[in-house]
């Protein structure tokens, strides 16, 4: 990722083919030889301007991402949602800590006395709770896990 | 571990992206030294075990307008999470809906669901209509906007 991740597109950046892309391509896409060519017949594109459009939506940094979204927790591994009260004096310093473990996917600064929001992915169960114990010990603070016990569903849609 | 070597090898060829070309899983079959179709079936074996949960892009809510997003946090019942939580979890707004465990005294909430808006305002309007949906089965709630993305690289299989 080489584009700023907070930069707003202008609001003609995207036609209305964009966005049923950005609304269709996010439920699935076919497993087949071909897979350009049959999710854009459904959607009215031929599979190369399909492939010309998702470049330069990638491009633009409209999509994060395109590709097959792994579950860690049904390879082996797992997924831990953790939250951190770090005092604002130190804060700069904590984050350079705990982004410093590969296992640390995203981190996120809020709005609360929880103030730093991060998840971990792991190649093996034990490793969220290594984890976290790694980054108490360095920081001197603790860690707490929401690990997630149920999922309702996780869907965007954009205005088409 | 679920996934044997040949498996581990498809998920680290495609964990950063599908290629953009015509015939992608060719591609990826070409550079790892196996065929179109057993790349297709392998593919499509990890998707039904749930080791893929779906081939899809991820939208950048920030890029697409939605610069306020908010983690909206909620203390629910646990005799109606499930039902609660899957109702909340099809409004079109809602990109992640989970129960997660509790952790007190200082944190109350056992239901996340991610609100994106253009605006903090709009955001607080779908606040609203979680808690009009949550009715009295709602004891108590938060919103956590982001303030800064720290980090953001997604699951790495480690390369060993």
């Amino acid at each position: 990722m080489t584009r700023p991740l907070r930069t707003v597109l202008p609001p003609d950046a995207l036609d209305s083919t964009d966005r049923a892309i950005l609304n269709a391509l996010q439920d699935g896409f076919p497993l087949t030889p071909r897979p350009y060519d049959d999710a854009g017949a459904d959607l009215g594109v031929t599979g190369d301007d399909l492939i010309v459009r998702l470049a330069r939506l990638r491009d633009l940094g409209a999509i994060t991402r395109f590709g097959p979204f792994f579950d860690a927790a049904e390879m082996g591994g797992a997924f831990c949602l953790c939250a951190m009260a770090v005092p604002s004096h130190r804060f700069d310093a904590v984050m350079t800590q705990v982004n410093a473990h590969p296992e640390v996917a995203h981190n996120y600064e809020r709005t609360h006395a929880l103030n730093m929001w991060f998840v971990l992915a792991t190649d093996t169960p034990d490793g969220i709770d290594r984890t976290a114990r790694a980054i108490e010990d360095e920081t001197g603070l603790k860690v707490m896990l929401f690990p997630k016990l149920e999922e309702y569903f996780i869907g965007f849609r954009v205005q088409a | 571990m679920t996934l044997d070597s040949v498996d581990r090898r498809i998920v680290q060829a495609t964990q950063a992206g599908l290629p953009l070309v015509t015939e992608p899983y060719a591609q990826v079959a070409a550079t790892l030294g196996l065929t179109e179709s057993e790349v297709i079936a392998r593919l499509a074996a990890m998707q039904d075990r749930g080791v893929i949960r779906r081939i899809a892009l991820a939208p950048n809510h920030y890029a697409l307008g939605m610069t306020a997003n908010g983690m909206s946090v909620w203390d629910v019942d646990d005799d109606r999470i499930s039902e609660l939580g899957t109702q909340i979890g099809t409004l079109p707004f809602v990109t992640h809906c989970y129960q997660r465990p509790r952790a007190l005294p200082e944190w109350p909430y056992n239901l996340f669901a991610m609100l994106h808006g253009e605006s903090r305002s709009e955001v607080q309007e779908k606040q609203a209509q979680v808690a009009a949906i949550l009715g009295n089965a709602c004891r108590g709630h938060d919103i956590l906007y982001s303030t800064r993305i720290l980090k953001k690289t997604g699951l790495r299989l480690r390369d060993d």
